[in-house]
């Protein structure tokens, strides 16, 4: 059903080609093509409209190079302006001058946090530090149980003295954020140097658990919060980033499932919504499944732009 | 509050203005890509759209709204029959098996349809063939434990999925009981080895009984790719239906039209919540008004 940005592209180069200079009607045709493009690769709506006007606005008014011909400079403009909005240079994980480095992760449901948990605990014990797991999710069936395991295969301890959702009762007892707590109190008599607090899923328009993690953050008072989201989610990126963007005032950006085929317009998404850095990948379900977000490999990944750069070599 | 579109007017608002201009027509298009309808389906709608209302000649702005909510419902098709197949045969019992990627929503719908069921007063077995994802297994048994039906799982960790689902469907036939649901693990449909192993595990249980149902979970606040995870569980497993969950939040999931359309599937049932009562049939007229809003 969808061709790709390349197919389409070429087509529209096809035309532009020997021209010396874009036409206004030139520029339009490739920015129509290219905001297709953006939405089939689930880029937020009002995301493509602000980039698709920039690009155009750069487009009319590039100086006409000598090595580029007028199609290619449309092509590098878009690919300047989404690493640029992705993030020139990965930002790390800051860490605490004094006491333990309190690491927050927050999200929707099965967005990947558990699993990120046991990736960054074992990504930092390899670079020398002493994370501890904090099992703040009270609320999903046996999430407790499952950062358990999942310590465990990272070989990092796990802080989790309620036991969570695992009888048949609807509603746990336990209070998360008196677990968040006592978990950096933990960190501090044990002397690690990293806490990651895992907290449970949770949905933008659900005002209470919204005021819950906000009461975590308040109480653990985190030098990083990361924002967990799927890579494959579409149009609702914006909604909730913002939403937790207000709740949590997250610091940094995960995208988890990258090991899938989705396009991941989400990162542009979520990245220029809320001016927030894209740190890390999520790219499986092993402990190890963990790396550094590269902003020019994501766009290419958004608009095909693998292709899209040999195709201009031909244009 | 149910989104609404950047400009923060709502569709329904503006077509309420008394001319249908361009700039209407764009608001219409947004709203629907906002959706998640996806661009081809958005833009085939709008042109069918736009059509009728020169035909009629409409002009007033509540003849426009109704002409779009018709073509949405029509669309969506009612007729497609959304009924779960979880009639126990003569002498055995129907067999559910649930599948998708990651975090969609496949254990929490498992337990949920098993409550629903067992309100009908059928007799209900869960199987636990996501022997990968930690704890996989005792999330299952917890929501058995919760709306009161027996788990059948390995106590081995890794174990062969396809061998507990063969086990959980023997112990319902030797149990009589009326449904067997088969819980598997997550997984993203571009891996070829994961899809290979529940390609397997269908093919195993179909040693045993008949496989009534096939039900692809589907995340709500999933895009465009959504359709490549259909496209591809239904080459590999056939799907019969489809679980729309999460539609408690903001997202729309309006990828499921494109879905229906292309594969023929139905959306069967919804999700609403992470309790154990929250899920419900799908309704084409539910769906669309919270499209549309
Ligand atoms: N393929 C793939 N699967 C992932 C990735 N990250 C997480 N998963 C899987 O996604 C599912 C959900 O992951 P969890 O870590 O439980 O997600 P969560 O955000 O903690 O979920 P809740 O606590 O229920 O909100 C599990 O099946 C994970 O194995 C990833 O990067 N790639
Ligand atoms: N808000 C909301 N949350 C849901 C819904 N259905 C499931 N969840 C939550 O989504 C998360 C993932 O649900 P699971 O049932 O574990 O998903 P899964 O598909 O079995 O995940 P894996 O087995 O890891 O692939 C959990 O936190 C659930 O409580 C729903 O309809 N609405
Ligand atoms: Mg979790
Ligand atoms: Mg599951």
């Amino acid at each position: 059903m969808f061709n790709s940005l390349s197919d389409r592209l070429t087509a529209t180069f096809k035309n532009l080609r020997g021209k010396g200079r874009l036409t206004e009607a030139d520029v339009d045709a490739t920015v129509r093509e290219i905001r297709r493009a953006l939405l089939d690769a689930d880029v937020a709506v009002p995301v493509v409209r602000e980039f698709t006007a920039r690009v155009r606005e750069r487009a009319l008014g590039a100086e006409v190079s000598g090595a580029l011909n007028p199609s290619q400079q449309i092509v590098k403009i878009v690919n300047e302006e989404l690493v640029e909005i992705l993030g020139g240079e990965t930002r790390r994980i800051r860490l605490a001058k004094t006491g333990p480095t309190i690491i927050m992760l927050a999200g929707l449901q099965g967005a990947g946090k558990t699993t990120l948990a046991g990736k960054l605990a074992k990504w930092l014990k390899a670079q020398g530090h002493s994370p501890l797991l904090v099992a703040c999710d009270l609320q999903r069936p046996n999430a407790v149980t499952q950062l358990q395991v999942v310590g465990n295969r990272a070989g990092v301890p796990v802080f989790a003295p309620h036991p969570g959702a695992t009888s048949e009762l609807e509603h746990p007892a336990g209070d998360p954020v008196a677990v968040a707590r006592a978990g950096v109190e933990e960190a501090r008599q044990k002397l690690h140097d990293v806490v990651i607090v895992d907290t449970a899923g949770r949905l933008g328009v659900d005002a209470e658990m919204m005021e819950q993690a906000s009461e975590i953050r308040r109480a653990i008072v985190p030098n990083e919060v990361l924002f967990v989201i799927d890579a494959m989610i579409g149009q609702d990126a914006v909604n909730t980033a913002v939403a937790f963007d207000e709740g949590v005032n997250f610091t940094g950006i995960v995208l988890s499932k990258l090991d899938g085929d989705a396009r991941g317009g989400a990162a542009l998404s979520v990245a220029s919504v809320t001016g927030k850095p894209v740190m890390f990948a999520s790219t499986g379900e092993g402990v190890d499944d963990f790396e550094l977000f590269h902003p020019d490999r994501m766009a290419s990944r958004i608009l095909d732009m693998g292709d899209v750069l040999t195709l201009i070599e031909q244009a | 509050v149910r989104s609404n579109n950047i400009l923060g007017k709502s569709l329904l608002a503006l077509l309420s203005s008394d001319k249908i201009d361009e700039s209407v027509w764009d608001e219409v298009e947004e709203t629907l890509l906002l959706a998640d309808l996806g661009t081809e389906p958005t833009m085939q709608l709008v042109d069918a759209l736009r059509e009728r209302v020169k035909i009629l000649g409409t002009r007033t702005p509540e003849q426009v709204k109704a002409l779009l909510r018709e073509e949405l419902i029509k669309l969506v098709d009612p007729t497609m029959d959304r009924a779960l197949r979880t009639d126990r045969h003569a002498d055995k019992p129907a067999v559910v098996l649930v599948v998708g990627v990651n975090g969609v929503g496949k254990t929490t719908t498992v337990g949920k349809l098993a409550r629903v069921l067992v309100a009908e007063d059928k007799d209900v077995l869960l199987g636990a063939a996501d022997t990968f994802r930690a704890a996989a297994a005792e999330q299952l048994a917890t929501w058995g434990q919760r709306v009161g039906v027996p788990t059948v799982k390995s106590d081995v960790d890794g174990a062969d999925p396809a061998s507990v689902a063969y086990e959980a469907v023997k112990a319902g036939i030797d149990q009589e009981v009326d449904v067997v649901m088969i819980d598997t693990a997550g997984r993203l449909q571009n891996k070829t080895g994961l899809m290979d192993e529940l390609g397997k595990v269908k093919r195993v249980i179909e040693k045993l009984a008949e496989v009534d149902e096939v039900l692809l979970v589907l995340d709500a606040t999933t895009g465009q790719n959504g359709l490549n995870q259909a496209r591809v569980f239904s080459e590999v497993v056939n799907i019969t239906g489809i679980v729309l969950t999460k539609l408690d939040g903001t997202a729309k999931g309006g990828i499921v039209v494109a879905i229906q359309k292309s594969l023929g599937v139905p959306v069967k049932l919804i999700g609403l919540g992470e309790g154990a009562d929250d899920l419900a049939p799908f309704e084409v007229e539910g769906f669309v008004d919270a499209l549309l809003n």
